[in-house]
């Protein structure tokens, strides 16, 4: 198998307490794989320690067979680029400024003017020219999530992390934010890695999902191998049926808790 | 390039027509903005130019604008310009040095407030914020206490104020070094640190005699009386290496203002550019306040006000943040000494008096309502 990210034996733990234990991914080049599993199983911490934002312990991490450990962060930044959830926003930046400063780790105190061609080309692809001068700070969360993606584009990666980028918009933007995703992978052989809540989102849009469970990998593989009603209700403790769909995706619809205590409120 | 998912029916290619039309639209207004902005920062230069002239005739001599920059380039260029030697004496060794040291303690606050809000991603941070200025108004309340009869003159003020300032910034630099301290954690060691000091400080002004107190008490006000040409010379050596550095990690700054994560998947290696900001504006900060005393308006005020007009490239608003800074204090200062002459208020309380008005009005009238989210 053509690898184009691998991740070997990762382990990271806060202080004392493990969040990943011997986590290892072969992601083929030109794929989008989804993440998905219940909070706090690990999804954005992986992310995190893939980019080297969290320190992992111990294991490595290697895009086209180059392990990345040794590398300078801001070689790092031309490996991998990251999509966060959410974005400090204290100060007034510019949209424009903003998607500039995924240029950082190719340009130095001043851009150039092919930095900034480039920013543009990003504007008009993903049509946010309305938005290109306005402030970060006052835009929807629908399109700040699409400029942070914009932001990642400019970075000029062959490997991209988002961290659940569909949290927090409505379903109208889910699916645009969605479509941009799996359209940047298809049309320009973007490898993305994506953290994921819903499940169904996944189920359409990714060629592989991973299922975690408390730092481990609970199972991977194809939406349907993967999002079966065994593993959901090993990994979430939730009993749930998988319809077929028309377009052959999985559809999960969530019945019921397993133990808990049957929906009555505990006194 | 979207283009290319639609079909190629008539109102598609008016659609990509109106949009490129769009685009080109947006990227001549983004030129303009940015041509505007290189124009305000000529603009506020050759305002703090003017001004230098223009306070510098206030006082009982009577001397024209003119003359003071004929009497300034006198000295630079003396066979073109001649000067007057009462203007000389009144110009160059008197009036000049105190508005030199106020564009440097204006300038050098300005630009701390700025690197120390991006840093902290707070947009309360200022250089008093995080203890500096309490810090160095306890050394000054020792040294008053203790040191002053004993050794005599002004350096030892001086050299205290200097070192208990480096001693806050270092202990806070070092919270955030070992503990991996973020940032809402390093201000509020600032806010207790502060505290602790302000106490420190009011037990010795409990003990102290009448003489002390008001020494205590002056240095606290803040004042720009202190500057002479002899002192300028360590002003010069640490501005010339702290103000580059600073601006050189602008583009980091940028990055840093929208979180650490973001930041170091960028490649900017957030732990240490905060570190080294923070030491370096530091440095700058406590040379500043040993001279000066409490002056602590400045160092949030101009930052924000330069935001308000430039926007938050670092690039641009660190100088901006500096020039208003000095142009805010100098302008104080101008006030402090002629609104009641010849009695001359302390810098620090007109600082305050003049800017938290004009402040207080630019918030209430900024149209940007998340301004303080």
């Amino acid at each position: 198998m053509n690898v184009k990210l691998l991740v070997q034996d990762l382990e990271f733990a806060y202080i004392s307490t493990p969040v990943l234990t011997g986590m290892c991914l072969k992601v083929p080049p030109g794929t989008l794989v989804s993440i998905v599993g219940p909070n706090g199983s690990g999804k954005s911490t992986l992310l995190k320690c893939i980019d080297r934002i969290l320190k992992p312990q111990q294991g490595m991490v290697a895009i086209d067979g180059r392990d990345l450990v040794q590398l300078k962060r801001i070689e790092l930044a031309k490996q991998i680029s990251y999509v966060p959830q959410s974005s400090v926003r204290i100060f007034p930046h510019s949209v424009f400024d903003v998607i500039l400063m995924g240029r950082r780790p190719h340009l130095g105190w001043t851009s150039s003017g092919e930095d900034e061609e480039r920013v543009w080309d990003v504007i008009d692809l993903l049509g946010i020219e309305d938005i290109a001068l306005a402030p970060f700070t006052e835009l929807s969360g629908g399109q700040q999530q699409k400029v942070l993606i914009a932001r990642a584009l400019v970075q000029e990666t062959d490997v991209m992390l988002l961290d659940e980028p569909t949290s927090n918009l409505d379903i109208w933007h889910q699916l645009d934010v969605m479509t941009i995703i799996a359209g940047l992978v298809a049309e320009r052989g973007i490898t993305a890695i994506m953290a994921v809540h819903d499940l169904n989102m996944a189920a359409r849009f990714s060629d592989q999902i991973i299922m975690m469970k408390g730092g481990i990998i609970h199972a991977a593989g194809s939406p349907w191998e993967v999002l079966t009603p065994r593993h959901i209700a090993d990994v979430y403790d939730v009993e749930a049926q998988v319809q077929r769909q028309d377009d052959e995706t999985p559809l999960v619809v969530p019945m019921r808790q397993i133990g808990g205590n049957g929906g009555r409120l505990a006194y | 390039m979207s283009s290319d998912y639609e079909p190629h029916s008539e109102a598609a290619q008016q659609h990509r027509e109106l949009r490129k039309e769009r685009l080109e639209a947006v990227r001549k207004e983004h030129k303009r903005l940015i041509g505007r902005k290189v124009v305000f920062l000529a603009f506020i230069i050759g305002l703090i130019v003017f001004a230098v002239g223009f306070i510098i005739t206030l006082g009982p001599l009577e001397i024209t604008i003119p003359q003071v920059y004929e009497t300034l380039l006198a000295r630079f260029l003396p066979d073109f310009f001649t000067m007057d030697e009462v203007f000389e004496q009144v110009v160059w060794n008197i009036r000049f040095p105190r508005i030199i040291g106020g564009i440097f303690a204006g300038f050098g606050l300005g630009i701390c407030g700025c690197v120390m809000q991006a840093v902290l991603k707070n947009p309360l941070a200022s250089p008093f914020t995080l203890g500096i200025s309490s810090g160095a108004h306890f050394g000054v309340a020792i040294a008053a206490v203790f040191g002053v009869a004993v050794l005599g003159g002004p350096y030892l003020l001086i050299a205290n104020a200097f070192a208990f300032a480096m001693l806050c910034s270092i202990f806070i630099v070092s919270l955030s070094v070992l503990k991996g301290a973020t940032s809402e954690t390093l201000i509020l060691a600032g806010i207790a640190i502060n505290y602790l000091f302000s106490s420190l400080s009011q037990l010795m002004a409990y003990f102290a005699s009448d003489e002390q107190l008001r020494l205590m008490t002056v240095w606290g006000m803040g004042d720009l009386s202190a500057f002479s040409w002899s002192k300028f010379g360590i002003f010069f050596v640490i501005f010339g290496v702290c103000v580059p550095i600073l601006w050189w990690k602008a583009q980091d700054l940028n990055l840093m203002t929208i979180g650490d994560d973001s930041a170091k998947s960028l490649g900017v290696e957030a732990n240490h550019v905060r570190i080294i900001t923070m030491m370096v504006a530091s440095v700058l900060v406590a040379t500043i306040v040993c001279f000066t005393g409490t002056i602590g308006f400045v160092g949030l005020v101009a930052p924000h006000v330069a935001r308000m007009l430039i926007g938050a490239d670092h690039r641009i608003l660190i100088p901006a943040s500096g020039i208003l800074g000095a142009f805010l204090l100098i302008g104080s200062d101008a006030v402090a000494m002629n609104i009641i002459s010849p009695t001359i208020i302390p810098t620090g309380i007109m600082t305050a008096l003049l800017g938290v008005p004009f402040f207080l009005y630019l918030i209430l009238k900024g149209k940007r309502k998340e301004f303080w989210q």
